[in-house]
């Protein structure tokens, strides 16, 4: 019969509007919220969703996971913004595909050697592609990945050391896995660290 | 059981290279350049040989034609890349010329037709003169450009160094604006002495020169048709050329006589930035060509500098690099089927059903890779991160229990629309012949019905441990391209099924995370089954941090070396169908 495939076709789509209202009266049934709840989103998310499953952007957001990437910052511990994990070493702005990092080094005033810490740390915000190449050959831990994507602006974005500073604690909050597993790896670090010192010093004392 | 095929494969290659030089004694030497394979061939037999080895040695499908700058040695060498159909190794065969203005290499588009686009590219990037090419015009490069971009003596507008990384980034640190270097703020250099008045493009002369030379209307037997012909520029901003593409068509009423695509409109010499970066730095680069896929072109680059390098790579990145891959093709058929729909017509309901099984695809590549679309998953001997555990379960949940159920509801709902199947039956794409002279792959050459897929011609990563079967449909009309892509979805969930069975623990890398990769000197041809196509990396190494020469086939443009074949004749609504049947990506087509 002619026609037949069409009316087969539109079946389809009636099951989608069917189902996108049963849905809805389900959760409300259940009196659970399908609408700007996180358990909501990550429903429209799983594969059990059903009928449409658009996001009301920016009312709701999508759940990030964790390992969402969008341009870096650099990580400092405690409050101040003294601490900076970073060394200056230059290993991201080397591995930096588009090359929008450029780091200034400090010098130590009275001799005048290099000092661990960078005077200048510059990202053209504009430039970066978000690969996070950096975050993963940083050998400190001193550059990470971030959440906030929202950073449009009418000016250009080149962001200097203040404004890529951020604390540890934000790291620990958006990258708990992650933050956990590095903290932990540090800590075994240092315990076979101290570990070694304390041989040492046992050694002669033997 | 792999130890025994290569030995064969060995044996094949070592009798293959004795027969070709007993054959051609005087103008076929191995090439002996240590870490290069395969024939230097005579310039001028090599109209001779290229036609033995399709016709004598069966190498019937031409991959690629490219050109290699040896400037220090004052050579400029094209290089060949042909392959079997029925499977297995292909073939290398090169030819060089003094790098002497005017560079000059006979024209293989006599022997395989596929030549044609990718001799024009060679031409514009390289300055390649190809004697014999009937429409040797600039293909990606604007009206009006000078000089060949490829050549390793060419600077750009924006030149700032050789190779990256760039001194000024560190540790002085005074990096300037690239936009501050040239005086009209703009990426664009100006021959000496230009001036706008007295400016002629010629491009569009040659363009509409060249459309009304291949018209059909010049044939024999077409000298009474009567009535004008009309040309009409389609694109570059027409919504069903799936970017910035132009087509030039010349009509006679309704039916196309004469066609000819006009690209470039996205080219950002993709292959130059490849040879400024150091190897790590391309791998988030092939992320940008094929824009829907950038697991299969990281796939692709990872495998060929794994070759040049020889790593292996860690068992279970295999199987997660498999499993990615295969969840990239499934999220672009189900794209292409509903962009297809919505090239017909049929604005944005099926396409939107497809996106939602792509957005599900997408949330499991971000949560994987961190981005969804320009994931740079894949490392040289593996990847960069495990599967996170709810990653891997949502992947589970979706392969198991999700994508067959969608798939079925999406062939429910558009396989038997009388309107679908009166639009695509019928309407020839493309036959066996034609496809394999054309160099097209992929799918369309499947629904040609040959049954041509690398995963099985010639197996790469762990693909020779699933069971699959190669889709194939034999009518080569634009219904059997469209439901092929259901084979193939099914079939990939096939795999995926298997590889989330199979898939073994341990280490997700063979190697050490390192940022500077040593790659010893020579060459190296990677090809995947990406989901347009046969998409393959060559890469030249000379032992430096950065490739020597990094050139991309890209399946969307050399498929499009078909697309005049396939319209001549056929009405101009239909030829948008067409197109949409190549799947093309303009970011692949034009680099």
């Amino acid at each position: 019969m002619y026609g037949k495939g069409i009316l087969k076709g539109l079946g389809v789509t009636l099951n989608r509007f069917m189902e996108t209202y049963l849905d809805d009266i389900s959760w409300w049934v259940r009196g659970k919220k399908r609408y700007n709840s996180p358990e909501g989103i990550a429903h429209r998310q799983s594969k059990n969703t059903r009928g449409i499953f658009t996001v009301q952007y920016p009312e709701e957001q999508l759940l990030q996971p964790e390992e969402f990437r969008f341009v870096p910052f650099l990580v400092h511990d405690g409050d101040d913004k003294k601490d900076i994990r970073c060394t200056s070493c230059g290993i991201c702005a080397k591995v930096c595909p588009p090359q929008c990092i450029w780091i200034v080094r400090t010098n130590d005033p009275q001799t005048g050697k290099p000092v661990p810490q960078p005077a200048e740390f510059y990202i053209d915000m504009d430039i970066c592609m978000n690969c996070g190449f950096c975050a993963e050959y940083c050998p400190f831990d001193a550059i990470k990945m971030d959440h906030d994507f929202a950073i449009a602006s009418y000016e250009r974005n080149v962001y200097n050391l203040e404004k890529l500073l951020k604390p540890a604690s934000y790291y620990a909050e958006i990258r708990p896995l992650n933050y956990t597993k590095e903290e932990e790896a540090r800590k075994a670090k240092e315990a076979a660290k101290a570990a070694k010192a304390e041989a040492a010093a046992a050694a002669p004392a033997a | 059981m792999t130890a025994p095929a290569s030995t064969t494969t060995i044996d094949a290659s070592a009798q293959l290279s004795a027969s070709l030089v007993a054959r051609f004694p005087d103008s076929v030497t191995a090439d002996a350049r240590p870490g290069f394979s395969g024939f230097i061939v005579k310039k001028e037999n090599l109209v001779e040989v290229a036609t033995a080895l399709r016709d004598e040695f069966s190498f019937d499908l031409l991959s690629t034609v490219t050109g290699v700058d040896y400037i220090a040695e004052n050579k400029m060498e094209v290089v060949y890349h042909a392959h079997r159909t029925t499977g297995g190794p292909g073939i290398v065969f090169k030819t060089q010329v003094d790098r002497v203005d005017p560079i000059e290499v006979p024209s293989l588009i006599n022997v395989w037709a596929g030549a044609d686009f990718q001799e024009r590219e060679a031409w514009d990037l390289m300055g390649i003169k190809f004697t014999g090419h009937p429409d040797l015009r600039r293909i990606l490069m604007w009206e009006g450009f000078e000089g060949h971009p490829l050549r390793k003596d060419y600077k750009e507008a924006f030149y700032e160094e050789d190779v990256k990384p760039y001194k000024s980034r560190w540790p002085e640190g005074n990096h300037t604006y690239a936009e501050f270097k040239n005086p009209y703020r703009d990426n664009v250099k100006l021959p000496e002495g230009f001036s706008l008045d007295n400016y002629q493009p010629q491009t569009e002369d040659q363009l509409y020169f060249s459309l009304e030379r291949s018209s059909t209307k010049n044939d024999a037997g077409h000298e009474k048709e009567m009535g004008d012909h009309m040309v009409v520029n389609m694109g570059p901003h027409h919504p069903s050329t799936h970017g910035v593409l132009r087509v030039a068509v010349e009509l006679n009423g309704e039916t196309i006589t004469s066609l000819k695509p006009v690209m470039g409109y996205l080219h950002r010499n993709h292959d130059k930035i490849g040879e400024r970066n150091t190897y790590l730095q391309i791998m988030p680069y092939t992320d940008r060509l094929d824009y829907f896929n950038s697991m299969a072109n990281n796939f692709g680059y990872a495998v060929t500098v794994e070759k040049l390098m020889k790593i292996p790579v860690a068992e279970r990145a295999e199987y997660i690099r498999v499993i990615m891959a295969e969840l990239s093709r499934v999220q672009n058929h189900l794209i292409f089927i509903g962009m297809l729909i919505n090239d017909l017509g049929s604005m944005y309901t099926p396409s939107l059903y497809a996106f939602e099984e792509r957005e599900l695809i997408l949330d499991i590549f971000e949560a994987v890779s961190g981005a969804r679309m320009m994931c740079n998953y894949f490392r040289f001997g593996g990847v960069v991160r495990d599967i996170p555990d709810d990653a891997m379960q949502k992947i589970k949940d979706l392969v198991f229990d999700r994508l067959q159920a969608k798939t079925d509801e999406m062939e429910r709902f558009l396989n038997e629309n009388e309107v679908l199947v009166a639009r695509l039956k019928d309407v020839h794409v493309l036959n066996a012949e034609e496809a394999i002279r054309h160099s097209v792959t992929g799918p369309c050459l499947r629904a040609a019905g040959v049954p041509y897929d690398l995963r099985r011609a010639d197996p790469y990563s762990v693909y020779d441990r699933f069971d699959f079967d190669v889709a194939v449909r034999y009518n080569g009309d634009m219904y059997d391209n469209y439901l092929i892509r259901f084979d193939e979805i099914r079939q990939s969930l096939r795999i995926l099924e298997q590889a989330l069975k199979q898939i073994p623990g341990g280490p997700i890398n063979s190697q050490k995370p390192q940022y500077q990769v040593r790659v010893p000197a020579g060459e190296a041809y990677g090809r995947v089954e990406s989901p347009k196509g046969e998409l393959a990396y060559y890469v030249v190494s000379n032992g430096k941090p950065n490739p020597y020469r990094y050139h991309v086939r890209a399946p969307s443009f050399v498929n499009l070396t078909a697309v005049e074949t396939m319209c001549k004749g056929v009405k101009i609504a239909d030829f948008v169908a067409l197109l949409a049947m190549l799947d093309i990506v303009m970011g692949e087509v034009d680099r």
